[in-house]
Protein backbone atom coordinates (compact mmCIF):
# COMPACT_ATOMS: atom_id res chain seq x y z
CA UNK A 1 0.00 0.00 0.00
CA UNK A 2 2.84 2.36 0.83
CA UNK A 3 4.10 1.87 -2.75
CA UNK A 4 1.53 4.55 -3.68
CA UNK A 5 2.42 6.79 -0.72
CA UNK A 6 4.66 8.84 -3.00
CA UNK A 7 2.44 11.55 -4.59
CA UNK A 8 4.63 11.65 -7.73
CA UNK A 9 4.16 7.91 -8.27
CA UNK A 10 0.44 8.26 -7.58
CA UNK A 11 0.15 11.10 -10.14
CA UNK A 12 1.93 9.01 -12.80
CA UNK A 13 -0.90 6.49 -12.47
CA UNK A 14 -3.75 8.96 -11.84
CA UNK A 15 -3.11 11.22 -14.85
CA UNK A 16 -3.78 8.62 -17.58
CA UNK A 17 -6.38 6.83 -15.43
CA UNK A 18 -8.60 9.92 -14.96
CA UNK A 19 -9.73 10.35 -18.61
CA UNK A 20 -10.00 6.56 -19.06
CA UNK A 21 -12.38 6.27 -16.08
CA UNK A 22 -14.28 9.42 -17.07
CA UNK A 23 -14.97 8.59 -20.71
CA UNK A 24 -15.79 4.91 -20.10
CA UNK A 25 -18.05 5.95 -17.20
CA UNK A 26 -19.82 8.60 -19.27
CA UNK A 27 -20.36 6.15 -22.14
CA UNK A 28 -21.82 3.45 -19.87
CA UNK A 29 -23.98 5.94 -17.92
CA UNK A 30 -25.51 7.53 -21.03
CA UNK A 31 -26.05 4.09 -22.63
CA UNK A 32 -27.69 2.71 -19.48
CA UNK A 33 -29.98 5.75 -19.09
CA UNK A 34 -31.11 5.60 -22.74
CA UNK A 35 -31.59 1.82 -22.42
CA UNK A 36 -33.56 2.29 -19.21
CA UNK A 37 -35.80 5.07 -20.52
CA UNK A 38 -36.57 3.76 -24.00
CA UNK A 39 -36.00 -0.01 -24.05
CA UNK A 40 -37.27 -1.37 -20.73
CA UNK A 41 -40.88 -2.51 -20.31
CA UNK A 42 -43.46 -0.94 -18.00
CA UNK A 43 -43.52 -2.69 -14.62
CA UNK A 44 -46.76 -4.34 -13.44
CA UNK A 45 -47.04 -2.51 -10.08
CA UNK A 46 -44.88 0.60 -10.45
CA UNK A 47 -45.80 1.32 -14.07
CA UNK A 48 -43.36 3.47 -16.01
CA UNK A 49 -41.96 5.08 -12.83
CA UNK A 50 -39.67 2.04 -12.61
CA UNK A 51 -37.41 3.87 -15.09
CA UNK A 52 -36.28 6.12 -12.21
CA UNK A 53 -34.43 3.10 -10.79
CA UNK A 54 -31.55 3.64 -13.26
CA UNK A 55 -30.54 6.91 -11.59
CA UNK A 56 -31.89 6.41 -8.05
CA UNK A 57 -30.14 3.11 -7.23
CA UNK A 58 -26.64 4.10 -8.52
CA UNK A 59 -26.93 7.39 -6.57
CA UNK A 60 -27.88 5.48 -3.39
CA UNK A 61 -25.07 2.97 -3.94
CA UNK A 62 -22.48 5.70 -4.41
CA UNK A 63 -23.81 7.83 -1.54
CA UNK A 64 -23.33 4.86 0.82
CA UNK A 65 -20.21 3.55 -0.94
CA UNK A 66 -18.66 7.02 -0.74
CA UNK A 67 -18.94 7.12 3.03
CA UNK A 68 -17.57 3.56 3.25
CA UNK A 69 -14.59 4.83 1.24
CA UNK A 70 -14.17 7.79 3.61
CA UNK A 71 -14.25 5.44 6.62
CA UNK A 72 -11.66 3.05 5.11
CA UNK A 73 -9.36 5.90 4.02
CA UNK A 74 -9.73 7.52 7.47
CA UNK A 75 -8.72 4.27 9.21
CA UNK A 76 -5.69 3.99 6.89
CA UNK A 77 -4.83 7.62 7.67
CA UNK A 78 -5.18 7.19 11.44
CA UNK A 79 -3.52 3.77 11.78
CA UNK A 80 -0.83 3.69 9.08
CA UNK A 81 -0.48 7.47 8.53
CA UNK A 82 -0.59 6.93 4.78
CA UNK A 83 -0.03 10.42 3.30
CA UNK A 84 -2.59 10.01 0.50
CA UNK A 85 -5.34 8.46 2.63
CA UNK A 86 -6.52 11.78 4.08
CA UNK A 87 -6.41 13.36 0.63
CA UNK A 88 -8.50 10.47 -0.75
CA UNK A 89 -11.07 10.71 2.06
CA UNK A 90 -11.52 14.44 1.50
CA UNK A 91 -11.73 13.94 -2.28
CA UNK A 92 -14.64 11.50 -1.82
CA UNK A 93 -16.73 13.86 0.36
CA UNK A 94 -18.25 16.26 -2.20
CA UNK A 95 -19.05 13.60 -4.85
CA UNK A 96 -20.50 11.39 -2.09
CA UNK A 97 -22.66 14.23 -0.77
CA UNK A 98 -23.86 15.05 -4.29
CA UNK A 99 -24.88 11.44 -4.93
CA UNK A 100 -26.63 11.25 -1.54
CA UNK A 101 -28.56 14.42 -2.48
CA UNK A 102 -29.44 12.98 -5.92
CA UNK A 103 -30.64 9.79 -4.21
CA UNK A 104 -32.89 11.77 -1.83
CA UNK A 105 -34.31 13.98 -4.60
CA UNK A 106 -34.95 11.20 -7.12
CA UNK A 107 -36.41 9.04 -4.34
CA UNK A 108 -38.75 11.86 -3.37
CA UNK A 109 -39.81 12.35 -6.99
CA UNK A 110 -40.37 8.58 -7.28
CA UNK A 111 -42.34 8.51 -4.02
CA UNK A 112 -44.98 11.00 -5.17
CA UNK A 113 -46.62 8.82 -7.86
CA UNK A 114 -45.99 5.45 -6.13
CA UNK A 115 -46.63 6.25 -2.43
CA UNK A 116 -48.75 9.37 -2.90
CA UNK A 117 -46.33 11.54 -0.95
CA UNK A 118 -43.00 13.31 -1.52
CA UNK A 119 -41.57 12.29 1.87
CA UNK A 120 -42.18 10.03 4.87
CA UNK A 121 -40.11 9.99 8.06
CA UNK A 122 -39.41 6.28 7.97
CA UNK A 123 -36.16 4.48 8.73
CA UNK A 124 -34.71 4.30 5.21
CA UNK A 125 -35.42 7.87 4.14
CA UNK A 126 -34.46 9.38 7.49
CA UNK A 127 -31.16 7.45 7.75
CA UNK A 128 -30.29 8.48 4.18
CA UNK A 129 -31.01 12.12 5.08
CA UNK A 130 -28.75 11.67 8.12
CA UNK A 131 -26.01 10.42 5.76
CA UNK A 132 -26.34 13.60 3.69
CA UNK A 133 -25.98 15.74 6.84
CA UNK A 134 -22.97 13.63 7.91
CA UNK A 135 -21.34 14.46 4.56
CA UNK A 136 -21.97 18.19 5.14
CA UNK A 137 -20.46 17.91 8.62
CA UNK A 138 -17.43 16.04 7.29
CA UNK A 139 -16.87 18.64 4.53
CA UNK A 140 -17.10 21.51 7.05
CA UNK A 141 -14.73 19.75 9.48
CA UNK A 142 -12.12 18.85 6.85
CA UNK A 143 -12.20 22.39 5.38
CA UNK A 144 -11.86 23.98 8.81
CA UNK A 145 -8.93 21.77 9.83
CA UNK A 146 -7.10 22.10 6.48
CA UNK A 147 -7.11 25.90 6.94
CA UNK A 148 -4.91 25.33 9.97
CA UNK A 149 -2.57 23.16 7.94
CA UNK A 150 -2.92 19.97 9.98
CA UNK A 151 -3.80 16.55 8.61
CA UNK A 152 -7.48 16.73 9.65
CA UNK A 153 -7.41 13.94 12.23
CA UNK A 154 -10.71 15.22 13.66
CA UNK A 155 -12.36 14.77 10.26
CA UNK A 156 -10.83 11.26 10.02
CA UNK A 157 -12.27 10.28 13.41
CA UNK A 158 -15.64 11.72 12.32
CA UNK A 159 -15.38 9.67 9.10
CA UNK A 160 -14.89 6.45 11.07
CA UNK A 161 -17.65 7.15 13.63
CA UNK A 162 -20.11 8.22 10.89
CA UNK A 163 -19.76 4.79 9.26
CA UNK A 164 -22.15 3.42 11.93
CA UNK A 165 -24.95 4.92 9.77
CA UNK A 166 -24.15 2.69 6.75
CA UNK A 167 -25.43 -0.63 8.23
CA UNK A 168 -28.37 1.31 9.71
CA UNK A 169 -29.37 2.47 6.20
CA UNK A 170 -28.89 -1.04 4.86
CA UNK A 171 -30.96 -2.77 7.58
CA UNK A 172 -33.54 0.02 8.07
CA UNK A 173 -36.18 -1.62 5.87
CA UNK A 174 -35.90 -4.82 7.94
CA UNK A 175 -35.71 -3.25 11.42
CA UNK A 176 -38.57 -0.76 10.96
CA UNK A 177 -41.86 -0.62 9.06
CA UNK A 178 -41.11 1.27 5.87
CA UNK A 179 -42.81 2.56 2.74
CA UNK A 180 -39.56 1.72 0.99
CA UNK A 181 -39.39 -1.74 -0.52
CA UNK A 182 -37.11 -4.42 0.96
CA UNK A 183 -33.71 -5.09 -0.64
CA UNK A 184 -34.22 -6.42 -4.18
CA UNK A 185 -30.57 -7.36 -4.73
CA UNK A 186 -28.77 -9.36 -2.05
CA UNK A 187 -25.71 -11.62 -1.94
CA UNK A 188 -28.12 -14.56 -2.37
CA UNK A 189 -29.64 -13.29 -5.61
CA UNK A 190 -32.02 -10.77 -7.10
CA UNK A 191 -35.81 -10.44 -7.31
CA UNK A 192 -35.52 -7.98 -10.22
CA UNK A 193 -36.27 -9.23 -13.73
CA UNK A 194 -33.29 -9.33 -16.12
CA UNK A 195 -35.00 -6.73 -18.34
CA UNK A 196 -34.27 -4.18 -15.57
CA UNK A 197 -31.33 -5.87 -13.85
CA UNK A 198 -28.89 -5.79 -16.79
CA UNK A 199 -29.26 -2.04 -17.57
CA UNK A 200 -29.22 -1.36 -13.82
CA UNK A 201 -25.82 -3.06 -13.52
CA UNK A 202 -24.55 -1.09 -16.53
CA UNK A 203 -25.81 2.11 -14.90
CA UNK A 204 -24.17 1.30 -11.53
CA UNK A 205 -20.90 0.47 -13.34
CA UNK A 206 -21.03 3.72 -15.35
CA UNK A 207 -21.80 5.96 -12.37
CA UNK A 208 -19.10 4.16 -10.32
CA UNK A 209 -16.46 4.82 -13.00
CA UNK A 210 -17.50 8.49 -13.13
CA UNK A 211 -17.27 8.62 -9.33
CA UNK A 212 -13.74 7.17 -9.53
CA UNK A 213 -12.74 9.81 -12.12
CA UNK A 214 -14.15 12.60 -9.93
CA UNK A 215 -12.26 11.36 -6.87
CA UNK A 216 -9.01 11.20 -8.87
CA UNK A 217 -9.58 14.74 -10.19
CA UNK A 218 -10.18 16.06 -6.68
CA UNK A 219 -7.11 14.22 -5.36
CA UNK A 220 -4.99 15.74 -8.16
CA UNK A 221 -6.31 19.23 -7.28
CA UNK A 222 -5.58 18.68 -3.58
CA UNK A 223 -2.03 17.48 -4.32
CA UNK A 224 -1.43 20.51 -6.57
CA UNK A 225 -2.62 22.79 -3.75
CA UNK A 226 -0.24 21.06 -1.33
CA UNK A 227 2.61 21.62 -3.83
CA UNK A 228 1.66 25.33 -4.13
CA UNK A 229 1.55 25.73 -0.35
CA UNK A 230 4.93 24.03 0.10
CA UNK A 231 6.58 26.13 -2.63
CA UNK A 232 5.12 29.38 -1.27
CA UNK A 233 6.45 28.49 2.17
CA UNK A 234 9.92 27.80 0.74
CA UNK A 235 9.84 31.08 -1.23
CA UNK A 236 8.76 33.02 1.89
CA UNK A 237 11.65 31.48 3.84
CA UNK A 238 13.96 32.74 1.13
CA UNK B 1 -45.84 7.41 -20.49
CA UNK B 2 -48.37 8.71 -17.92
CA UNK B 3 -45.67 9.56 -15.35
CA UNK B 4 -43.34 11.27 -17.81
CA UNK B 5 -42.99 14.51 -15.72
CA UNK B 6 -41.68 12.52 -12.74
CA UNK B 7 -39.27 10.50 -14.90
CA UNK B 8 -38.02 13.63 -16.69
CA UNK B 9 -37.61 15.44 -13.34
CA UNK B 10 -35.55 12.54 -11.91
CA UNK B 11 -33.19 12.44 -14.88
CA UNK B 12 -32.98 16.25 -14.97
CA UNK B 13 -32.01 16.43 -11.27
CA UNK B 14 -29.37 13.75 -11.83
CA UNK B 15 -28.07 15.43 -14.99
CA UNK B 16 -27.81 18.89 -13.40
CA UNK B 17 -26.11 17.45 -10.31
CA UNK B 18 -23.62 15.44 -12.37
CA UNK B 19 -22.82 18.30 -14.78
CA UNK B 20 -22.23 20.71 -11.85
CA UNK B 21 -20.02 18.14 -10.10
CA UNK B 22 -17.96 17.26 -13.19
CA UNK B 23 -17.49 20.85 -14.42
CA UNK B 24 -16.64 22.32 -10.99
CA UNK B 25 -14.25 19.45 -10.20
CA UNK B 26 -12.52 19.65 -13.59
CA UNK B 27 -12.07 23.44 -13.41
CA UNK B 28 -10.78 23.20 -9.84
CA UNK B 29 -8.24 20.56 -10.89
CA UNK B 30 -7.11 22.47 -13.99
CA UNK B 31 -6.66 25.74 -12.06
CA UNK B 32 -4.77 24.08 -9.20
CA UNK B 33 -2.44 22.13 -11.51
CA UNK B 34 -1.82 25.17 -13.74
CA UNK B 35 -0.99 27.31 -10.69
CA UNK B 36 1.36 24.64 -9.30
CA UNK B 37 3.14 24.35 -12.68
CA UNK B 38 3.39 28.15 -13.08
CA UNK B 39 4.85 28.54 -9.59
CA UNK B 40 7.38 25.78 -10.28
CA UNK B 41 8.48 27.58 -13.48
CA UNK B 42 8.84 30.93 -11.65
CA UNK B 43 10.97 29.50 -8.87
Amino acid sequence: MHRFANPARFLRIAKPLTPALFWSGLLLTVAACLWGIFYTPTERLMGDTVKIIFVHVPAAWLGMGGWSGIAIASIVQLVWRHPLAGVAARAIAVPGATFAAICLLTGSIWGRPTWGTWWVWDGRLTSMLVLFFLYLGYIALSNASSDKGDTSRVAAVFGVIGAINIPIINRSVIWWESQHQKASITLGGSSIDDAYLVPLFVSVAGFSLLFGALVLMRMRAALAEIRIEARMRRMAEG
Amino acid sequence: MPHAPFIIASYAVTGVGMIWLVVSTYLHMRRAEASADALRDIS
